[in-house]
């Protein structure tokens, strides 16, 4: 029993996290039909920009924020300058951004290095709450809560304001959407950026746990695109149960059959896409 | 493909008389690089009958090349098979693979197409690199028998091999050209126009689909299993994401829907890559510049420069 919860609580971690990358790559696939190649550098950008922040700052606060504004703006050049041109034609958007997946990788090389490193807790969380038989990081509890917040501000936004409104329009049907006046290009750099700055939020949650390490990219990057799958590409929602289910099977996979571990991700997403091939939430 | 002309005739007849006399000119080196952008040319033509005649964009297709390659090794090492054994098997399971994944992506299209052929590729890519009693890991299967011995050829040595090689490669060629020009190879081109036209005209395209998915995928293991024993070592990175998109650069910077395209493509793809790493480490960080010019410059290749696209 205290296992199974141990093993929860550490899902539901991983779910947070995957919730922070998984949520921009949707919203920026509803929007843009992109599939971001580069999402993972994003995430791998934000640990390293907030690792060199907080070595010579000491703030982990202003190392978080400078992260998200580094990030953000790097996804709006990309964006504006590189993607916009292509309309939503997914192929040589697919194209370019694993050009700058590639870019990012081999900078972050040449920038950082290669050693490994972890980002410090922030104080007061580096220790571990009990209760009763169970011993969890307060750390990560942190994280969980932290994302849960963030996805009711998604929500709030995408819901409740003009620009989620928009975005939900846009999201449907982007033609439309810009013959009622809004202006497309715009939202979807604002959508790019604003995943952009959530990978890197992501990233430097995760940098305590996860660290940065060269190749941290790729590794989560499909773990994220499984979650968009089986979520439903351009949903918030879908991202939120994708994120949980993937969470879940990655922790339990690899705890239970680590030889398979990737492999137990296969089998929802193959379920899911033989029932639903746009995905829990997706429309076609 | 419309008949070469001009620059088109005189790249054609360049590059053929390096493939057919080169090796007897250079030194071992480059003949070994000749004999990687063959092997890889088989596989980027493999790619350009999903990506280019059915247009259906596939990132995981160095799967089937990577499990292919795995399956010899695994064959020639673990249980010490024969030569047509191996042969047999890498082809086998690759097309086998390629016949499942096909019924679970054979529905889809465009983008969606893109995320899952990608997120398949990665499951595999992730077996290979964790399933360590089968796959060995991080460090791969090495000691794959040479070519030569294992076939029990009378010959031996890197100029022979290219040539077993480059005939493997004119063979598939051949068979992948007769394919594109059938009946079979038209329907697919009319699919990647308009799917809904063809359905309507009473084409089966879902089937359609699957058998290109399919034949993509057996080409591709043919390389795979010719690339395990000209290299005698796999290793995960044939199955990565970015084997995958290499292989979708080499078919869009050499132009999607040609064949010959991809061939070029692969050939400087694997040129670049090998000169380009002798004078820097920072070969990625060029690779990602190519990219991004290729498709700022010549979005539908090179090969499709000046011209509409033919089809």
């Amino acid at each position: 029993m205290t296992y199974l919860i141990t093993q929860t609580l550490n899902g539901l971690f991983s779910a947070a996290l995957l919730f922070l990358i998984a949520s921009g790559l949707t919203l920026a696939f509803g929007v843009m039909k992109i599939v971001n190649i580069a999402h993972g550098s994003f995430y791998m950008l934000g640990v390293y920009v907030a690792y060199s922040v907080i070595l010579r700052t000491q703030s982990l606060l202003l190392g978080a924020l400078v992260a998200i504004a580094v990030v953000a703006a790097v996804g709006f050049v990309m964006q504006r300058f590189f993607l916009r041109r292509f309309g939503s034609d997914p192929l040589p958007q697919m194209m370019m951004t694993m050009g700058f997946a590639l870019l990012f990788r081999d900078g972050a090389l040449m920038i950082w290095g290669g050693d490994p490193f972890t980002l410090q807790y922030p104080p007061g969380l580096s220790g571990s709450m009990e209760a009763g038989e169970v011993v969890f990081p307060l750390y990560r509890l942190f994280v969980i809560v932290v994302a849960a917040l963030v996805g009711v501000a998604l929500w709030i936004v995408n819901e409740k304001t003009l620009v989620g409104a928009r975005l939900r329009a846009t999201v449907d049907d982007p033609e439309m959407a810009a013959a009622t006046g809004i202006n497309v290009a715009r939202l979807s750099g604002l959508v790019f950026a604003a995943g952009a700055g959530l990978a890197a939020f992501g990233g430097v949650m995760g940098g305590p746990i996860l660290g940065g390490y060269a190749g941290i990219d790729f590794d989560l990057l499909p773990l994220a695109f499984v979650v968009v799958i089986i979520g439903g590409m351009g949903s918030l929602k879908g991202a939120l149960i994708g994120s949980v289910v993937v969470g879940m099977i990655d922790n339990f996979g690899k705890a239970l059959v680590p030889e398979l571990s990737y492999f137990t991700l296969f089998a929802p997403m193959v379920v899911v896409l033989a029932i639903k091939p746009t995905g829990l939430y997706g429309r076609a | 493909m419309a008949a070469p002309n001009g620059w088109r005739l005189a790249v054609v007849v360049v590059v053929g008389l390096v493939f057919v006399v080169g090796p007897l000119l250079f030194s071992s080196y480059w003949v070994g690089l000749l004999t990687q952008m063959v092997i890889l040319a088989i596989l980027a033509m493999s790619l350009d009958i999903l990506l280019g005649y059915t247009g259906l964009p596939s990132l995981g297709h160095a799967a089937f090349f990577g499990v292919a390659a795995y399956a010899v090794a695994v064959l020639a090492t673990a249980y010490g098979a024969g030569f047509w054994a191996c042969v047999a098997g890498g082809i086998l399971i690759g097309t086998l693979l390629s016949a499942a994944f096909g019924l679970i992506v054979s529905h889809v299209r465009d983008v969606y197409f893109l995320m899952i052929t990608l997120a398949l590729g990665m499951v595999l890519w992730g077996l290979s690199y964790r399933w360590i009693p089968v796959t060995g890991g991080d460090n791969g299967i090495s000691g794959i028998p040479r070519l030569e011995a294992h076939a029990g050829l009378p010959f031996a040595g890197p100029v022979p091999f290219y040539y077993v090689t480059l005939l493997v490669f004119c063979a598939c060629a051949g068979l992948m050209a007769l394919l594109v020009r059938s009946p079979f190879g038209l329907t697919l081109r009319g699919i990647r126009e308009n799917e809904g036209r063809m359905k309507s005209l009473g084409f089966n395209t879902w089937l359609h689909c699957y058998l290109s998915y399919v034949i993509a995928g057996a080409f591709a293991s043919v390389s795979g299993v010719v690339w395990a024993y000209y290299n005698g070592f796999v290793s995960p990175t044939y199955l990565d994401l970015t084997a995958s998109s290499e292989l979708f650069l080499m078919v869009t910077l050499g132009g999607p829907a040609t064949l010959i395209g991809p061939v070029l493509g692969a050939g400087t793809i694997v040129l670049l890559k090998n000169v380009m790493s002798a004078y820097t480490a920072r070969w990625l960080l060029i690779l990602g510049i190519v990219y991004i010019v290729t498709i700022l410059a010549a979005p539908q290749g090179v090969w499709n420069l000046g011209r509409r696209r033919s089809g």
